[in-house]
């Protein structure tokens, strides 16, 4: 699985990079370092609604505030 | 607002925007010989002899702006009906001389150089002098002057030279492409190529980002740049021209100060390889010093290669204050990351070629970088940048930098590693003065720059070098 986080400019700005790493710790606490790979790219194309996330196809609006309750229900119950 | 500094970057800009207007529409061929009427227009000449002439160097302008002479490998070029064969005699003495009785101009040369004709005036016998300079500096008339070429004077590591028509020639196996010189001539006879059809190109056929996404990567300079405007409405213009997306630079030079300060602490000594006409000097000019240059990728080329292994289609334009990016960006090396290089001067004619007037235009956003990333724009960030990561990274190495700006200083701190006398362990090497704002392809230099730097440094969300490029593990 592939979850891909926009770290362009807006995104950044809203938090992109707290995003970032509490999914990398969330990753490495439940141990899914060889199912799900972690990517970063810059614009989505969906500015106002950042913090952009993609699951494949699947597109995402995550905040730092949310990120967790995204990470249990798309990426750990799906993994 | 003033936005060129001289009416050499106006009239080079005139013929850059007529050029890309008639692109963006396909009709650059039907309309090519009518733009040096357009821009020469009447029968009364406003520049040169008569308009024929003004015509036919706007013709080679044209051809700069359209990408130069293919079969020159220099991205800078001699347009030679334009040079205005300027007087290099050297030191002379003018008809300021009043023919005084002290004759300090005399006492002063060892050379026995200066004789005096029957009115007492002084002349200077140039199979004597040396061209030192001491008779110009004692004269109470200062009736003693250095005639030498502007070109010349502005390449410090002489690779001008005057051919056999009297012309300016540049000795490419000496140029390092700093552009010193395009900035300097006062007839706009040295110009860069330009590679705007091909960014115009690349654009119109990435049908709106769709065939692939076309990158701007802006240097960190912009910060004292169109500064008639918001950076902010910079970034929706470059939207606008129809970039898809743009990335700061300055993220590029994030990831080369963790990636630098690593390879100084093993190596122990290193010269920096941001500044390409810094590289090429020591590649021309002292080539047994090479090994000390750090293998890093360049800013530009380090986040354009980010870019093109995470992004699929991706196509990248890096837009800077730089020259000799341009000749960076046919380097093996770099090729297969940054597609095209634009310069400052280059994106203004850009934005008026389809009349996008970005004081009108909203503010986007730019942030993708660290203080310390943002300042490598000007001279000894570097140096700063290469000592934070090393503290960030905990590694137990002290850094003294030789802090290099403008190529003379280069120089002299090349000399000094070459005979082992150098007191520091990273030469960081900027070969233009002031660093990259002080670039050959900035809209305007000024006092000011430097502190707009330090500014758009301070107002980056990430502090640190580790936060900023933490996203791109």
């Amino acid at each position: 699985m592939k979850v891909t986080v926009c770290i362009g400019s807006s995104c950044h700005i809203k938090g992109s990079r707290l995003v970032v790493e509490q999914l990398q710790n969330l990753i490495s606490e439940n141990h899914l370092e060889n199912t799900v790979e972690l990517a970063g790219t810059f614009c989505l194309g969906q500015c106002q609604k950042g913090v952009c996330v993609t699951i494949g196809d699947d597109f995402f609006s995550v905040t730092p505030e949310n990120v967790v309750e995204f990470f249990n229900e798309n990426v750990l119950a799906k993994a | 607002m003033r936005k060129f500094d001289t009416k050499i970057q106006y009239l080079k800009y005139k013929v850059l925007r007529e050029v890309a207007k008639h692109s963006w529409d396909d009709t650059l061929i039907e309309n090519l010989w009518d733009i040096p009427k357009s821009i020469s227009p009447g029968k009364e000449p406003t520049m040169r002899c008569c308009v024929y002439k003004e015509r036919a160097i706007l013709a080679q302008r044209i051809k700069l702006a359209m990408g130069g002479d293919k079969k020159n490998p220099n991205v800078i070029e001699v347009i030679d009906i334009a040079c205005d064969e300027c007087p290099a005699a050297g030191y002379e003495v003018t008809d300021s001389c009043r023919g005084c009785l002290a004759h300090r101009c005399e006492d002063v040369c060892k050379r026995g150089a200066i004789v005096f004709d029957h009115n007492h005036v002084a002349h200077i016998d140039k199979s004597k002098c040396v061209e030192c300079g001491q008779c110009a500096k004692v004269c109470p008339f200062f009736a003693i002057v250095n005639r030498k070429r502007p070109c010349q004077s502005a390449c410090k590591i002489k690779a001008i030279n005057i051919n056999d028509d009297n012309a300016a020639a540049i000795d490419n196996n000496k140029c390092i492409q700093c552009g010193a010189c395009v900035y300097q001539c006062p007839f706009g006879a040295i110009s860069d190529k330009s590679y705007i059809l091909d960014v115009i190109d690349m654009i119109k056929k990435s049908e709106n980002n769709s065939n692939y996404k076309v990158y701007a990567v802006v240097a960190p300079s912009i910060a004292s740049q169109f500064t008639y405007a918001k950076l902010g409405q910079v970034i929706t213009g470059l939207k606008k021209l129809g970039f898809y997306t743009v990335v700061e630079a300055a993220l590029g030079a994030d990831m080369v100060a963790m990636a630098e300060s690593k390879e100084l602490a093993e190596k122990e000594f290193l010269t920096s390889s941001c500044c390409p006409a810094f590289v090429q000097y020591i590649k021309s000019a002292f080539p047994a010093l090479l090994p000390y240059v750090s293998h890093n990728l360049s800013p530009m080329a380090m986040l354009a290669k980010y870019i093109k292994e995470t992004s699929e289609n991706a196509k990248v334009v890096f837009i800077g204050p730089c020259i000799a990016k341009k000749s960076e960006a046919q380097l093996d090396t770099v090729k297969p990351y940054v597609d095209s290089v634009l310069t400052f001067e280059e994106l203004q004619a850009l934005f008026d070629s389809k009349d996008i007037d970005i004081t009108s235009l909203e503010e986007d956003v730019l942030d993708n970088a660290s203080y310390y990333g943002r300042i490598f724009a000007r001279s000894g960030g570097l140096s700063d940048a290469v000592e934070q990561a090393l503290k960030e990274q905990k590694i137990d190495f002290t850094v003294k930098p030789a802090v290099c700006d403008g190529i003379e200083a280069c120089k002299t701190a090349l000399l000094k590693k070459s005979k082992n006398v150098l007191d520091a362990n990273f030469i960081e090497g900027m070969a233009c003065t002031g660093g990259c704002i002080g670039g050959a392809g900035c809209l305007t230099h000024g006092e000011k720059n430097k502190s707009q730097v330090d500014e758009y440094g301070r107002e980056a969300m990430e502090k640190t070098i580790s936060d900023a490029v933490s996203v791109l593990k």
